[in-house]
């Protein structure tokens, strides 16, 4: 597996931005003028209850969704109004994701689904192969790369959905509730190797979740709450009684 | 002050106030002892190993816990053997000992109920103050994941030892952030039940 101790990267300049960010979903608004930048080389953490608007921030700051009203930046390129080919090309190229489940495809081995993204964006057969079966020993997947995905536990099917996610080595790695599905044990694995693979590869890290105990695993963290985005990360918390 | 002496102080504080509740000193060398007899070396030795590598034990301290249990009864001193050394008794639990130990170890720990919490008195008294309650709450969920913050980079870069102790501090620390959340979900109501009361 992965080295776990690397030491977080210094962040750079800001990599992909919400500026006042408004959308619904018929009458019911999600985001109501949420703003924020994440820095290159960030893990961010996006909390919030349920409901809040976290997962419609992370898909319109993916480019999954085009906001009702504002703005989205993504390495100094306005994402929202690139055309959806564009957009298309960006999350296969710049872009990966893990989400809670649901995202591999059962009938394919995990070395065919590790290889996929590499597939679609053109990388030739044996060279998209070669590189899908070297992340099978830093996740700990020695062994299981001809194994269907659909005979996996959950925890090595998250493995699998996270090396998928980098193995085209992605600039933002955006990450859904990963370990929402998982018990505790296996959820720290799996966010032990997010992290370390993310610190390794220098990939930012856009990480939504509701559980305290993931988002620790961040180097900052911000809170969705009725839409908007509050961030407490500059206040200088005093610790008294 | 080096990096790494940050590191190591928040290391110290994190695991101290865990640690502190969960054994206590004269109890967890009388453990050891039933174990086998040992010198006062090994037990001081065996306790830092296990119990505190962020607070090693002072010879004194063993010594004096040593002798203290033999006044009581619940420990033997051999015959000092020959060499260099503070002090070369072999110490042996007696029934005594045993027993405390055992009514010790089956006993649970007292349940904290929390019942009446400083997050809590602080929410009601801004609440019944026209003070901003949320951003109070919100300041404490940041703080609380900056400790959690620190507990979980221990967990990944220490051994298991430091992963139990840890984790005991972060489902302390879950446990109230999960209060914190419900709470500022029921602010308003508690906003009028404060203002009617």
């Amino acid at each position: 597996m992965t080295s776990l101790n690397v030491p977080a990267p210094r962040s750079g300049g800001c990599l992909i931005e919400a500026r006042d960010v408004y959308r619904s979903f018929g009458h019911t608004p999600a985001l109501t003028g949420a703003s924020l930048a994440v820095t290159t080389g960030e893990i961010l953490a996006v909390m919030g209850p349920s409901g809040s608007g976290k997962s419609t921030l992370l898909h319109c700051l993916a480019g999954i969704f085009t906001p009702d009203k504002g703005e989205v930046w993504f390495d100094g390129e306005r994402l929202d109004t690139l055309s959806d080919t564009r957009r298309t090309e960006l999350r296969r190229t710049a872009f990966g994701f893990v989400f809670q489940f649901g995202q591999l495809v059962p009938e394919l081995t995990v070395t065919d689904n590790i290889a996929l993204p590499l597939l679609l964006g053109r990388t030739g057969r044996k060279a998209a192969y070669a590189r899908a079966a070297g992340w099978l020993p830093r996740l700990g997947l020695d062994g299981l790369g001809a194994r269907r995905t659909g005979e996996l536990s959950g925890g090595e099917a998250q493995r699998v959905a996270l090396a998928r996610a980098v193995v085209a080595q992605p600039k933002v790695l955006f990450a859904d509730e990963p370990t929402g599905s998982l018990d505790t044990l296996t959820g720290e694995l799996v966010m032990d190797l997010l992290v370390g693979v993310a610190r390794e590869e220098g990939t930012t890290v856009v990480l939504v979740t509701h559980d305290a105990r993931v988002a620790a695993y961040a180097d900052r963290e911000v809170l969705v709450r009725d839409g908007k985005v509050i961030d407490h990360s500059d206040l200088n918390v005093k610790v008294g009684q | 002050m080096q990096p790494g002496d940050a590191s190591a102080r928040v290391y110290a504080q994190c695991l101290l106030s865990v640690y502190a509740r969960l054994v206590t000193v004269p109890l967890t060398l009388l453990g050891l002892l039933e174990r086998e007899p040992s010198h006062g070396y090994d037990l001081k030795r065996d306790y830092d190993a296990y119990f505190g590598r962020d607070k090693p034990l002072p010879f004194g301290q063993v010594y004096a816990t040593l002798r203290r249990l033999a006044r009581d009864g619940k420990v033997t001193g051999g015959d000092a053997e020959p060499g260099a050394g503070p002090d070369r008794k072999r110490y042996t639990i007696t029934d005594v000992g045993t027993s405390e130990f055992d009514a010790w170890l089956g006993q649970p720990i007292e349940p904290e109920p929390h019942l009446q919490t400083v997050l809590f008195s602080k929410v009601v008294l801004a609440l019944m103050l026209g003070r901003p309650a949320e951003t109070y709450l919100d300041t404490q969920r940041a703080a609380h994941i900056r400790r959690m913050r620190e507990l979980t980079e221990i967990k990944r870069t220490g051994g298991l030892m430091d992963a139990l102790l840890a984790d005991h501090g972060l489902f302390h620390l879950e446990a109230d952030l999960r209060w914190i959340d419900v709470t500022s979900a029921r602010l308003s109501a508690l906003a009028e039940l404060v203002a009617a009361s």
